[in-house]
């Protein structure tokens, strides 16, 4: 996994509506990366839809969050619409997993990310990073406050 | 904004809705979570004290925001705990004609349950629970601390 003061790659991947996003985009503020394994997992669904229950909060704090995974972009627009969240969702499908592969995150024998997060500064740095100790857990909202304190 | 960084779960206080005797936990519900329906449907009948607290996710439980105000409206009139445990027993009835008939079941006001429900105070009330929940790690519901 990417660890902190490394400079975190950049990239552009298609988001659910099949727009170009890249992470210098966001240049001057902050940025959370949300690794995560697969649209519609049970697992993935809770993580993202009790995160969208603080994005006001994060955002408040000037911090951009970004979904990123392996499936297509049609995948997350359904993904996004069954949810009912507005988190974009960026689709590392080709090749598949590159995005996670940089930032260490991808798990080569399941061919997916594993759920990790990343907090990049306003100056493309990595400020802080966290992987979960397996797929199937998640931690919740407050490690992501205290990472921005 | 509320400061959502890690902190102990809070100990249960007087405004809490406790009910039972003996060892008390603190759980952490959502009211529109299947799971949760299953959980408390489980626990009825055990000895020991609960502390329900809310933590509804409405991206995942769009209905569970209204559950919980109407739990916490019911409170207001003394009825909380029958308000959950009706709401947990039936989740097929949910929309607001089925409210109104358990607050005639229930013997409530409608008139002030319904002020209630959609009060600043009582959405404060909700997100406050939520708010220590986060706090306190919640990911998933249920969630139960033993208090002892």
């Amino acid at each position: 996994m990417i660890a902190a003061g490394q400079p975190a790659p950049d990239f552009t991947l298609r988001d659910q509506d099949g727009e170009e996003v890249s992470l210098k985009d966001f240049k001057g503020g902050k940025v959370l990366l949300i690794f995560y394994p697969f649209d519609f997992s049970p697992t993935c669904s809770d993580q993202l839809s009790l995160y969208q229950e603080v994005k006001p909060e994060i955002e408040e704090k000037g911090v951009t969050m970004l979904g990123v995974s392996v499936d297509s972009p049609y995948a997350h627009k359904a993904f996004q619409e069954k949810l009912g969240i507005d988190t974009r969702l960026l689709s590392d499908f080709e090749p598949k997993g590159s995005v996670s592969r940089a930032y260490g995150s991808y798990l080569d024998a399941i061919g997916m990310s594993n759920r990790t997060l990343v907090l990049v500064d306003e100056d493309g740095t990595v400020a802080w990073a966290y992987e979960s100790p397996n797929p199937g857990e998640f931690p919740s909202a407050n490690v992501i406050f205290d990472a921005l304190a | 904004m509320a400061d959502l960084s890690s902190a102990p779960v809070p100990p249960p206080g007087p405004d809490d809705h406790v009910r039972g005797e003996g060892d008390m936990a603190i759980v952490y519900a959502d009211l529109g979570c299947p799971r949760c329906a299953a959980a408390w449907a489980d626990q009825s009948g055990r000895p020991g004290r609960i502390a329900f607290r809310h933590f509804p996710v409405a991206s995942k439980h769009p209905r569970s925001p209204a559950l919980h105000a109407a739990a916490e409206a019911a409170g207001l009139q003394g009825r909380f705990f029958a308000m959950v445990d009706s709401l947990y027993s039936d989740r097929g009835r949910v929309d607001d004609p089925h409210l109104w008939e358990r607050v005639e079941r229930l013997g409530l006001d409608l008139d002030r349950f319904e002020a209630d429900r959609r009060s600043a105070a009582v959405a404060a009330r909700v997100r406050r629970d939520f708010e220590s929940g986060i706090r306190a790690g919640v990911a998933a519901t249920p969630a139960i601390f033993e208090v002892g």
